[in-house]
């Protein structure tokens, strides 16, 4: 038997808290995605929720881009509120 | 009574340890890592429910044997499991049409047990039914997976299953032991789910494209008759115990 394709697996560990990416599985359809994320990463009471969504479906950005990406934002602190100054009337809003 | 009891939660236990050792072969030879997690929890979640069961049996008989004198010392010819446990692992689809046909069993007699009049019983129905939900889940969704898979997966999941079919029958006799523990509203009389478990596991086989055997069923175990093959599967498993008595782990 060859392995299922890759899927990835997000758990959300309580209600309120958003799904975090905890690892993959392989798998051959989404149930035993779902089975194999549950053996895998629930054991131990983690999460209240599993997604399991297939690898190959998955966009994700290249790290050779990660300067044109990411590191514009680093000198731009007019993007983060303590770079403004509130008038007094406004102030600890 | 007491007697009777005893043997009856032993019969539980032995039922469950014994398939549980046979899992626990699997480890390191399943064809994924992911399943292979997979069998050993079940495994594990079977000793758990084997090692309450026995506790309780020496509880009730007060003799002082612990769940380890049950599962370690033993002779093969006192393990009262139905033969549908003890047959061998085979390939994998072997190995899952039989814990497909034992889960269907195990999650329709614990939720029954968890009306028991036994309250010891009872809660250890309530966490062994939800574990056995999962169990059934998992069988149950490889049962359809290799039966209307490939054409070698089908024939592989029709071969285990006119295999196993035969061995299916004899989890819904009854015995004295049995007969009394149900009498008293303690244990749950299996031949109250017989229509149930033929339906679903029917409906599994209709999705799985397997044709349901029709043929002589064999009777055993219970009375302490095995086949050949598990005393050396007994011996194996309770080998490291033997060489080390009183050993703590």
């Amino acid at each position: 038997m060859t392995d299922g394709p890759l899927w990835e697996v997000f758990v959300r560990p309580r209600r309120g808290v958003s799904h975090g990416h905890v690892g993959s599985v392989h798998a051959h359809d989404g149930e035993q995605a779902l089975q194999a994320a549950r053996d895998l990463f629930t054991r131990r009471s983690e999460g209240v929720s599993l997604w399991v969504v297939p690898a190959a479906d998955i966009v994700a950005s290249n790290p050779a881009d990660a300067g044109q990406l990411f590191d514009p934002a680093a000198d731009k602190d007019y993007r983060f509120p303590p770079a403004h100054v509130l008038p007094d009337e406004v102030d600890y809003m | 009574m007491s007697d009777l009891f005893v043997r009856y939660l032993l019969r539980q236990g032995d039922r469950a340890l014994v398939l549980s050792q046979q899992l626990s072969e699997w480890v390191t030879h399943v064809h994924e890592l992911e399943e292979e997690m997979a069998v050993a929890n079940i495994s594990l979640d079977l000793i758990g429910q084997a090692r309450a069961l026995y506790a309780y049996a020496g509880e009730i008989e007060g003799s002082g044997r612990t769940e380890d004198d049950m599962a370690y010392w033993r002779p093969a010819e006192d393990f009262q499991n139905p033969l549908l446990v003890e047959q061998p692992n085979g390939d994998f689809a072997m190995t899952m049409v039989r814990q497909f046909l034992h889960d269907s069993w195990a999650a329709l007699y614990w939720q029954a047990m968890t009306e028991s009049v036994d309250d010891t019983l009872a809660a250890l129905a309530g966490k062994a039914a939800k574990e056995t939900a999962y169990h059934l889940r998992h069988a149950k969704s490889w049962v359809i997976r290799l039966g209307d898979g490939t054409e070698e997966s089908h024939q592989r999941a029709q071969a285990a299953l006119d295999h196993l079919w035969g061995y299916t029958d004899a989890m819904f006799d009854s015995d004295d032991a049995e007969v009394a523990v149900v009498a008293k509203n303690i244990g749950a009389d299996p031949t109250n789910f017989k229509q149930a478990w033929l339906t679903g596991v029917g409906s599994v086989f209709t999705e799985a494209t397997l044709q349901q055997p029709v043929g002589a069923q064999r009777r055993g175990g219970r009375d302490g008759l095995h086949q050949s093959g598990f005393e050396q599967l007994i011996e194996e498993m309770q080998s490291v115990a033997r060489a080390h008595p009183g050993a703590q782990w």
